[in-house]
């Protein structure tokens, strides 16, 4: 599936993107009236075989733009298209995409196997042989001795893995998922994340996942996109994401983080512009000493609370006439009494300074 | 809300009463039916089969029975197939006028069925020109046993996911094979309960098809009627009477039942593994 061109270029369908979004936009509601646009002017490239995460707080639009990719809803303006081909327009029963929904979604007056099997019973597969697949692809998930029973008779954890083999047995160019871990309690969240990862690393289909859980998506994604108010803020790896924002937005909403406005950026570094330091990367100084060193800067403030959080404490200080921070320390503390209203100084490696580009 | 042990007792005398008030009468009727005492003097002289025996005889009687269950059962069909793509089009989708359209299905139950008829008699007769007939009085019926069916399906909607059937539609079904394969399943116990309810309505109605008979048929309501107030008749109206009532109350204590089910979910036959 590889072509070589008159100029000895090498293309590879791998460089068609599984999705490409064009300007897409989604509104709501009449127009001048109660409109709102629930996705506004996403442009997007999503690489074939790639996990891709849309995260973001709810109305950011992420469930949006992944309905809109399913065809459960049309766009208002815009395009998208399917590995190279113009599907905005089509059916879901058209598109090959299939999803893994939120509430799983199952058909609860059929077995799970009659599940796992409705997308090929309806694309006319004989019955003995998309049994026989079904049942391959709930062995896949390890239902497979639960094949006879119907979905209420399965906890949440065995729905998912259901919703999931329906979902992969008609082998789709991309997987949807909508915030398939949501109803998860935590353990079995962190397990499903481990095995969602190796399965679509051993399947190699292009997964899309939508959450609003920031440390989900850093665990799992190649790429994540991070979504507020229907648009795109970012787009990047885990750690571009995490390391570099390149907006206030995403800085807050990917992990804490500690946002030094103007006044501070001028009087420390005399320059414009916000920027930003994650709490990991501030250390605290109990004697409150602000000696300055090279290539460091330093504050004082008074700590105002702490919140223990099993492998470290969350250490709140008010900065003199700068925010309020939150200082990770990992090392034992003093009791909280004897440190809450304490002056200390707190410090920070200029090149952990974040800066924000403008009119973010 | 807690109550004490004489509210509870005068409330339940008060219930009592009130039930016996409804049902005795037509226990009365039914006792009547095998009352071998012409006059249906009280207490009852004797039992005797003699009245149903006259009945089932009579060929007044079994005709009137024929063209009631066939108007019954023709009006709720046309009311399940109507009442259900109503109920679909009014829960599913989001369309200019929707409000007003489901006031509009709805009404006709609540209109008094003096006025449904005169301005059905009025329409047939004088505007289409149509003559009166069975079909009349199906077409009659069907207005408002469609309510029956429509607000039982769209209660059901409500209460399954339409999830499932973006589901259905994600994993290549079609709009037909999604009814069939998985909306309709899920309405199973509701049609059938609307549909039972719109066959009780319409098999006891008097009033509309008065209005709408063609002039050679006669249904059970309307022969008892025509034959209530002639002595050597009252022992076989009470028989009549009391087909009424069980061909009445049986699909209603069945639509009742079947409305109770919760959607989807059977008990399990038994835990595999």
């Amino acid at each position: 599936m590889s072509q070589t061109t008159l100029s000895g270029v090498r293309e590879t369908t791998a460089e068609v993107p599984a999705i490409r979004l064009r300007n897409l936009t989604k509104t709501f509601g009449s127009k001048g009236f109660n409109e709102t646009r629930a996705v506004d002017g996403v442009d997007l490239d999503i690489r074939q075989g790639e996990f891709f995460s849309m995260l973001g707080p709810s109305g950011s639009g992420k469930t949006t733009v992944l309905r809109l990719i399913a065809g459960f809803e049309l766009p208002t303006s815009g395009t998208i298209e399917l590995e190279g081909a113009d599907v905005s327009g089509k059916a879901p029963f058209q598109r090959d995409v299939n999803t893994v929904f939120q509430d799983y979604a199952l058909f609860p007056h059929m077995s799970l196997v009659d599940n796992v099997a409705y997308g090929l019973r309806v694309r006319g597969m004989k019955k003995a042989e998309r049994r026989e697949r079904a049942i391959e692809s709930l062995e896949r998930v390890q239902l497979g001795k639960f094949m006879q029973r119907r979905p209420s008779q399965l906890s949440g954890g065995q729905r998912q893995r259901v919703a999931l083999a329906r979902a992969l047995v008609v082998e789709p160019k991309v997987l949807l998922l909508d915030e398939p871990l949501g109803a998860l309690d935590l353990k079995l969240r962190q397990q499903m994340q481990i095995e969602l990862k190796e399965l679509q690393r051993s399947l190699g289909i292009t997964f899309i996942f939508v959450t609003h859980d920031q440390e989900e998506a850093l665990t799992m994604s190649d790429r994540i996109g991070v979504f507020n108010n229907g648009k795109l803020a970012q787009i990047g790896t885990a750690h571009e994401i995490y390391q570099r924002p390149t907006g206030a937005f995403v800085a807050n909403f990917v992990g804490t983080s500690n946002l030094f406005g103007p006044d501070i950026a001028a009087s420390l570094y005399q320059r414009g512009g916000q920027f930003v330091v994650r709490p990991e990367r501030l250390t605290l100084d109990w004697t409150a000493s602000t000696a300055k060193h090279d290539g460091a800067a330093s504050l004082r403030g008074t700590v105002t609370s702490l919140v223990y959080v099993g492998h470290a404490t969350q250490v709140r200080v008010a900065l003199e006439g700068g925010p309020a921070v939150v200082v990770l320390v990992g090392s034992d503390l003093p009791d909280e009494a004897s440190v809450v209203g304490k002056t200390v100084s707190v410090s920070w490696l200029d090149r952990d300074a974040v800066w924000l580009p403008d009119g973010n | 809300m807690r109550l004490s042990k004489s509210a509870k007792s005068i409330l339940g005398v008060i219930t009592g009463l009130v039930l016996l008030f409804i049902y005795a009468p037509l226990l009365l009727v039914v006792v009547n039916s095998f009352n071998s005492d012409k006059t249906f003097g009280w207490p009852p002289k004797g039992f005797t089969l003699e009245w149903w025996g006259r009945a089932f005889e009579s060929e007044g009687v079994r005709s009137a029975l024929v063209t009631s269950l066939w108007v019954a059962v023709v009006s709720t069909i046309i009311s399940l197939v109507l009442g259900t793509l109503l109920a679909l089009a009014l829960q599913r989708y989001r369309f200019f006028g929707r409000e007003a359209v489901n006031l509009l299905v709805i009404l006709p139950i609540a209109l008094p069925g003096i006025v449904t008829g005169i301005a059905l008699n009025n329409m047939f007769t004088t505007i289409l020109g149509v003559p009166l007939s069975m079909w009349t009085v199906v077409i009659a019926h069907a207005t408002f046993c469609m309510v029956t069916v429509f607000n039982n399906v769209i209660a059901r909607l409500r209460r399954v996911n339409s999830r499932l059937e973006e589901a259905s539609a994600d994993l290549g079904a079609g709009v037909f094979t999604t009814f069939r394969l998985v909306t309709f399943p899920q309405l199973r116990s509701a049609l059938l309960a609307g549909g039972l309810l719109a066959f009780a309505l319409s098999f006891d109605e008097i009033i509309v098809t008065t209005f709408t008979i063609g002039a050679g048929d006669t249904t059970l309501p309307i022969w008892i009627l025509q034959n209530l107030f002639r002595p050597n008749q009252a022992p076989v109206v009470n028989v009549v009477a009391v087909v009424l009532i069980v061909v009445s109350i049986v699909p209603i204590y069945l639509a009742q039942r079947l409305s109770e089910d919760s959607v989807g979910v059977r008990r399990p036959a038994k835990v595999a593994a």
